[in-house]
């Protein structure tokens, strides 16, 4: 039938982190960004019928993901009236090229910094996704969460030792990774 | 004696270094440290990588959900998959 396959029950340990930073760093508020991910998943297993298999499941669930952040644009923008929505159009996943948006916008110095922000953030959840499930597990909690080693230990079942173990060999495999697709 | 050896083998070293970018850790753990960077080329090279790994996350201001937060969403999600499977 065709390469991609679908399977709904792996969706939130694989895609959830990428994609809330996806919409993080395109809604910039950890509350409705988690919502968004989450109706994200719904609507992608509502309508798993019309997955056709063309496109990976991350790339799938990434465009329905889109959907909903203009959606959303959408609604804040008729509550207010007058608000300014700006989207990013400009990334590999889309087809649409918005002239728009590529004007300079003078105002906003700041715009390619975030940019390429988060395509530096999408760049490393693709390296934790290559990497094995508990490296990343760890890796992410340590790293990106902040949480303490003990706090992990108690919370995964290991010793400190172990953890550093992990630590190591993630921290090899991420810098490796990076440095190919990144530096 | 033993306890207050100066030089560490290469994989004491690269343990301390990866302790030294979450600061964890001690001083003496980083005196010796750097004794070995001193004439251990490979580790340098490792420390170099190690730095320019925590300052890359650092700059991307990375953003993950935590335990207790997919735990939720897994909950409400199983529900609907219950729902659309039947």
């Amino acid at each position: 039938m065709s390469n991609h396959q679908i399977n709904p029950n792996k969706w939130i340990d694989l895609y959830s982190d990428y994609l809330f930073n996806y919409t993080i760093s395109r809604v910039s508020d950890r509350e409705i960004a988690q919502d968004l991910v989450q109706d994200t998943f719904l609507a992608g297993l509502k309508s798993m019928k019309n997955f056709k298999g063309e496109a990976s499941e991350r790339t799938w669930l990434i465009s329905i993901l889109k959907r909903k952040i203009i959606d959303y644009y959408r609604k804040i923008n008729s509550n207010k009236g007058k608000a300014e929505v700006r989207i990013n159009y400009n990334d590999s996943e889309s087809e649409g090229d918005w002239l728009e948006e590529r004007v300079a916008d003078p105002f906003d110095k700041n715009a390619e910094d975030t940019l390429q922000n988060s395509e530096l953030g999408d760049a490393i959840h693709n390296c934790l996704e290559k990497l094995p499930k508990k490296q990343a597990d760890v890796f992410k909690m340590k790293t990106i969460l902040g949480y303490e080693t003990e706090v992990i230990c108690n919370e995964l079942n290991i010793t400190a030792s172990n953890l550093w173990v992990i630590i190591h060999r993630a921290r090899t495999g991420m810098a490796d990774c990076l440095k190919q697709n990144w530096f | 004696m033993s306890k207050m050896k100066v030089m560490i083998p290469c994989d004491e070293a690269n343990l301390v270094c990866d302790k030294t970018q979450y600061k964890e850790a001690t001083l003496w753990e980083k005196i010796k440290l750097n004794i070995h960077l001193i004439y251990c080329k490979v580790c340098r090279k490792y420390s170099k990588n190690n730095k320019t790994l925590s300052k890359t996350i650092k700059k991307s201001n990375i953003e993950c959900l935590d335990k207790t937060c997919k735990d939720t969403m897994k909950k409400d999600f199983e529900k609907v998959l219950k729902e659309v499977s039947n």
